[in-house]
C-alpha cells in the first residue's frame, strides 16, 4: 500500500496569492522582436506562433517558450493581432474586445487576428482585482482601455507617416489600415509599425464620440464562429503536445475527503499504463491513451479518508440553513428607516421563506488541463477564467516560481464560473512532473458533477408591512447562505461579497428597509455560478413582491410601477416587457408572471407566459426587455440574453444537487436535467437603445426566469412557488 | 490492427476493441472535432455518422464499427461550405461552441433524411444534443436556413 503525502493543496491560499497580485499600471511602446508596433505594458520576449485559423489559444509563446504582453501587434506584413485578455467561453469577448480596439484603429474587424493573452499585470481586470473573466464586466473594463490602446496606436502610426513624408500629423489621416497624407500618398500600418513603435506614447488622445462609431453597435459576425463550425476550434480538451500522455484522476467520492492509502498493483499492470501518481487531489493514472487510463482507474483500490463531510445530507444542510433564530438578522448590508418599528406598527404584515438548492455548473466541456513540466519551466494549456491563479496553482504543484509557468488559455467549453476554480490543475502538473512528459488530464462527466464548487443553497427570510393606507412601508430581506468569497479569497474584508447582490440594490421605494446576511457554512465548497447571487435573490425578491401585490389586491405590474417613481430605467424595461408580452391581453387559459432586476448595471425585465393543462405546466413564451447601456455587438448581446434564459430555465425546472453520505447523488445529465431543444419555449428579446455606459450581459437574464415562472404559476393556480426546482414541488407537473 | 473508413478514407487503428470510437478518433487519430461530453450517450457532443445514421461515438466500441462508414465533423467539407455549416455561420449559432460539432452532425443527418423538416422534426432529431449556452433558437433557425440552402443547391 502506498501512503500519499498528507494534506490537500491549499486552494484558498493559491486563490489569495493570485488575487493579491500587484496592479502596476504603466504604459509604454516597445518594439517586438519581429519588428512592428506593440502597445504593451511589459516587454515581449518573442513573437508567438500563430495558428492558421487566426485564433490562437495555445500557440502564443508555446513554440518559442517566451511571453508576449500586449494588446496589439502590427506585423510588417500588415497582420494585426489583438491579444484578448479575457477568456472566450461563449460570451463573445473574442469579438467584442477587438471591436473596441479596431474602432479607434480604423481597421475592419474581419482583418483582426486574435491571440489569448498570457499572464500579465497589463491584463488585470480592475473590477475583479485580478486577471479574471467574470462578473460580466469584460466589456465595461475594456471600454476605455482598448479604445485608448487603439487611439494611441493610430496617433503613433499617423506621426510615423507624417515623419516619413516630412509633413504635419494634422495633414494626415487613417483609412482602412493605411495612413494617408494630403497629397493622397499612403503607407500601410505594416510599413509604419516599426517606426511608430519607437515614438513616445501619446497621453492625451481623443476618443471617437458615439456618433462616429462605425463598428461599435453593429451586429458584426463573431470572429470565433467559423472555427466552431468545422471542429477546428481548440478547447483545452483538444490540446495535443508531442509525446503527450493521457491521464485521469481518482478523487474521494465524499466531498473534501482524500486518499488514506491505495493499492495500484492491478492498475499499474494494465495495458498502456505508464505511471500511477499520488497527488494531494487524488490518485492520477497516466497512460498512453485516455481510455486506458480510465479502465486502469477502475482497478485502483483506494481507502479514503473522508472526515466530517461523510455525514452530510440534504436534511443536515437544510437544518444548518434553518438554525438561525427568527430574532437574529445577521449583518445589515443596507438599512434605511426603522424596519422593526414599521413592521410592529403595521396593520398588515407578510412573511415568507424562500429556499434554493445547491446547483452544479455542468459546462459541456468537463474539467481538464494539460501540463508540460520540464527542468526549465511549465507550460500550462487550460481553459481558465483565472490566468494568475492557474499560474500560481501550477507553480505550487510543480515547485517552480510562478514566472516560470506559462499559461496558454484555450477556448473554454463553457465557463459559467466553474473555470474560476483551479482544482483541476495541480494533479495534471504533478503527473507531468512525475512522468517527465506532457500530460493531459481529463475529468469524466461524473467527476465533474460530483466534484464541483456548487452554487450555494440559500434560505431567504422576507418580511414586509403595509401602512393603513395599503402602502408598502417596510421591507426586510435576510439571506442565510454560505459565503463563496470567504472560501475563494479568505483575506476578503467584505462581509457580504456577492451574497447580497441583486438585494442590496432593491429598487422599490420603501421607507423602512433592511438587507441582511447571515453567513452559514454547510461543509461543502460553494462557487460562483452564472448570475451568482442575483439568481438566488431575484427569485426570492420578485416572487415576494408578487405576493405583496396580490396581498394588496393590486395588479403585479401596477404595484411595482407605483414603487418605481424614482427609477426610470427600471420602469422603462418593466413597461416594455409587459407590453411585449401582452400584459392583460393573453389568450384564455394562459397566464403571465413578471420579474424585474438590475444586475451588473444592466436593467432587465422578463415575463413568462404559461398554461396549466391537466395539472401540467406548459411554458409558452419568455419575453425579455434589456437595457444594458451602450452595446458593442447587439447580435451577441441578444444571444447572451437568450442563452441566459435557457440556463435559468434549466435551473428553475430541474436544477438540484442532492447530497447523501457526503456524496453528490447526481452524476450525469440523466439525473441532472437541463433544457433540450424539444423543451424550449419561444423566447422574445427586445434590446433597448441606450447611451448609458456598457453594462454586463452574460449573466443577468438567468436570474429572472424562476420568479417570472413562479409568479405565472401563481396567477394560474393560486399556488405560490417558494422553493426550487419546480420539478421537486409536489403540485407542479412539467409538460 | 483494425481498418476503419473515416470520411471516405481507410484508416488503420491499433487499439483495444472495447475502446469507444470517440477516443479512437480523438486520441489515436488526433481528430478532436468530435467532443467528449458525458460518456453515456446523454448529451450528443460526440455525435458522428455511422453508415449515415447519427450515433454517439462515446458509447460505440471500436469493434462495433469495423467495416462501417464513419463520418465526422472534419469530413463535412474542406472549406466550411456544407449548407449546414454555412447556415451556422450566417446565424452565428455557436457561443462556447463545444457542443456544436455534435449539433451540426445531428442536423446534417436530419436534413439528409428530411429535406424540409418541421419544428417537430427538429425537436425529435435534436433532442439528444445538449447545449448549455442555450443556442437552441439559433440552431432551429439555422436548420431551416440550411434546408433552404440545400434546396437551392442542386
Amino acid at each position: 500500500m502506498n501512503k500519499p503525502k498528507a494534506g490537500r493543496l491549499a486552494a484558498d491560499g493559491v486563490a489569495a496569492s493570485g488575487l493579491a497580485a500587484g496592479r502596476r499600471e504603466f504604459l509604454r511602446a516597445a518594439a517586438s522582436v519581429g519588428g512592428g508596433l506593440v502597445l504593451a505594458l511589459t516587454l515581449p520576449a518573442c513573437a508567438p506562433k500563430r495558428a492558421a485559423s487566426g485564433i490562437s489559444g495555445t500557440g502564443a509563446g508555446a513554440a518559442a517558450g517566451g511571453q508576449v504582453n500586449a494588446w496589439l501587434k502590427i506585423a510588417g506584413d500588415n497582420t494585426i493581432t489583438v491579444l484578448v485578455d479575457r477568456s472566450e467561453m461563449g460570451q463573445g469577448v473574442y469579438t467584442a474586445l477587438p471591436t473596441l480596439l479596431a474602432e479607434e484603429l480604423e481597421v475592419p474587424l474581419a482583418a483582426i487576428r486574435i491571440e489569448a493573452a498570457p499572464v500579465g499585470d497589463a491584463y488585470i481586470n480592475v473590477g475583479n482585482g485580478g486577471q479574471v473573466t467574470g462578473t460580466s464586466n469584460s466589456v465595461s473594463d475594456a471600454w476605455d482601455k482598448l479604445r485608448l490602446a487603439g487611439a494611441r496606436a493610430r496617433t503613433m502610426l499617423i506621426a510615423a507617416g507624417a515623419a516619413a513624408w516630412g509633413v504635419a500629423p494634422a495633414d494626415c489621416h487613417v483609412q482602412s489600415g493605411t495612413v494617408v497624407n494630403a497629397r493622397g500618398e499612403s503607407l500601410t500600418y505594416g510599413q509604419l509599425a516599426e517606426a511608430a513603435a519607437k515614438l513616445p506614447v501619446p497621453k492625451d488622445v481623443a476618443l471617437k464620440p458615439a456618433a462616429g462609431f462605425t463598428l461599435i453597435g453593429r451586429s458584426l459576425p463573431r470572429l470565433d464562429t467559423p472555427d466552431k463550425c468545422d471542429g477546428s476550434a481548440e478547447f483545452g480538451i483538444d490540446v495535443r503536445r508531442p509525446g503527450m500522455l493521457h491521464a485521469t484522476l481518482a478523487q474521494c467520492p465524499v466531498l473534501g475527503g482524500n486518499v488514506e492509502e491505495f493499492d495500484d498493483s492491478a492498475a499499474a499492470a494494465m495495458p498502456g499504463v505508464r505511471k500511477i501518481v499520488p497527488t494531494p487531489s487524488g490518485v492520477v493514472v497516466v497512460a498512453e491513451h485516455f481510455w486506458q487510463a480510465l479502465k486502469a482507474r477502475d482497478a485502483l483500490k483506494i481507502s479514503w479518508h473522508s472526515r466530517e463531510t461523510a455525514s452530510l445530507d440534504d436534511a443536515a444542510i437544510r437544518a444548518l440553513l434553518h438554525k438561525t433564530p427568527a430574532t437574529d438578522f445577521g449583518k445589515a448590508a443596507r438599512a434605511e428607516g426603522d424596519v422593526a418599528g414599521a413592521l410592529h406598527a403595521s396593520p398588515s404584515v407578510h412573511a415568507a421563506t424562500y429556499e434554493l438548492p445547491l446547483l452544479a455548473h455542468a459546462t459541456m466541456e468537463p474539467m481538464n488541463c494539460t501540463a508540460d513540466v520540464t527542468a526549465e519551466g511549465c507550460d500550462l494549456y487550460v481553459g481558465t477564467q483565472v490566468q494568475q491563479m492557474a499560474q500560481a496553482a501550477a507553480a505550487e504543484a510543480a515547485g517552480l516560481p510562478p514566472e516560470r509557468v506559462r499559461v496558454h488559455t484555450t477556448l473554454l467549453g463553457g465557463g459559467f464560473g466553474r473555470r474560476l476554480e483551479i482544482d483541476f490543475i495541480p494533479a495534471a502538473v504533478a503527473a507531468s512532473k512525475a512522468v517527465g512528459a506532457p500530460v493531459k488530464l481529463i475529468w469524466t462527466r461524473e467527476d465533474d458533477m460530483t466534484h464541483d464548487y456548487y452554487r450555494p443553497p440559500a434560505s431567504i427570510r422576507l418580511d414586509a408591512g403595509f401602512d393603513a393606507g395599503r402602502k408598502l412601508v417596510a421591507w426586510r430581506f435576510h439571506s442565510i447562505s454560505p459565503s463563496i468569497t470567504a472560501r475563494f479569497a479568505p483575506d476578503t474584508t467584505d462581509p457580504f461579497d456577492s451574497v447580497v447582490e441583486g438585494a442590496a440594490n432593491y429598487p422599490y421605494d420603501v421607507p423602512n428597509l433592511s438587507v441582511n446576511y447571515t453567513r452559514q457554512e454547510i461543509g461543502i465548497g460553494v462557487g460562483y455560478m452564472r448570475s451568482v447571487s442575483h439568481a438566488i435573490n431575484c427569485f426570492a425578491i420578485e416572487s415576494f413582491m408578487d405576493e405583496l401585490a396580490h396581498a394588496s389586491a393590486k395588479d403585479p405590474l401596477a404595484f411595482r410601477l407605483e414603487l418605481l417613481e424614482k427609477k426610470p430605467r427600471h420602469r422603462r424595461v418593466l413597461q416594455a416587457a409587459a407590453q411585449l408580452a401582452g400584459w392583460g391581453r393573453v389568450p384564455t387559459g394562459h397566464h403571465l408572471g413578471l420579474a424585474l432586476m438590475e444586475g451588473y448595471t444592466t436593467h432587465i425585465a422578463q415575463v413568462a407566459e404559461i398554461s396549466i393543462d391537466q395539472g401540467a405546466l406548459k411554458i409558452h413564451k419568455i419575453s425579455c426587455v434589456v437595457d444594458c447601456g451602450q452595446m458593442v455587438n447587439p447580435k451577441i448581446v441578444q444571444s447572451q440574453v437568450e442563452g441566459g434564459i435557457v440556463f435559468g430555465l434549466s435551473t428553475a425546472l430541474w436544477g438540484e444537487i442532492n447530497v447523501a453520505g457526503g456524496q453528490v447523488r447526481q452524476q450525469n445529465f440523466n439525473t441532472y436535467r437541463v433544457v433540450r431543444q424539444n423543451e424550449m419555449p419561444e423566447i422574445v428579446v427586445q434590446l433597448q437603445d441606450s447611451a448609458e455606459p456598457p453594462g454586463g450581459i452574460g449573466e443577468p437574464s438567468v436570474a429572472l426566469v424562476a420568479p417570472a415562472l413562479g409568479n405565472a404559476i401563481f396567477a394560474a393556480t393560486g399556488q405560490r412557488i417558494r422553493a426550487l426546482p419546480l420539478a421537486a414541488q409536489k403540485f407542479v407537473k412539467i409538460a | 490492427m483494425q481498418t476503419l473508413t473515416i470520411n471516405d478514407q481507410p484508416v488503420q487503428v491499433d487499439a483495444d476493441p472495447e475502446t469507444p470510437l470517440l477516443w479512437v478518433l480523438r486520441d489515436h487519430l488526433g481528430m478532436t472535432g468530435t467532443k467528449f461530453g458525458c460518456g453515456k450517450a446523454l448529451c450528443g457532443a460526440c455525435t458522428v455518422h455511422v453508415d449515415g445514421a447519427p450515433m454517439r461515438s462515446c458509447s460505440l466500441p471500436l469493434a462495433a464499427v469495423a467495416g462501417r462508414k464513419i463520418a465526422t465533423i472534419e469530413g463535412l467539407s474542406k472549406d466550411r461550405s456544407h449548407p449546414v455549416q454555412r447556415a451556422w455561420i450566417e446565424f452565428d449559432v455557436p457561443q462556447c461552441g463545444y457542443c456544436q460539432s455534435g449539433q451540426i452532425m445531428s442536423a446534417v443527418a436530419l436534413l439528409t433524411q428530411i429535406k424540409t423538416p418541421t419544428d417537430a422534426d427538429i425537436d425529435a432529431a435534436m433532442a439528444g444534443n445538449i447545449c448549455r449556452c442555450g443556442t437552441y433558437a439559433r440552431i432551429r433557425a439555422a436548420i431551416h436556413r440550411a434546408a433552404e440552402l440545400m434546396r437551392s443547391t442542386p
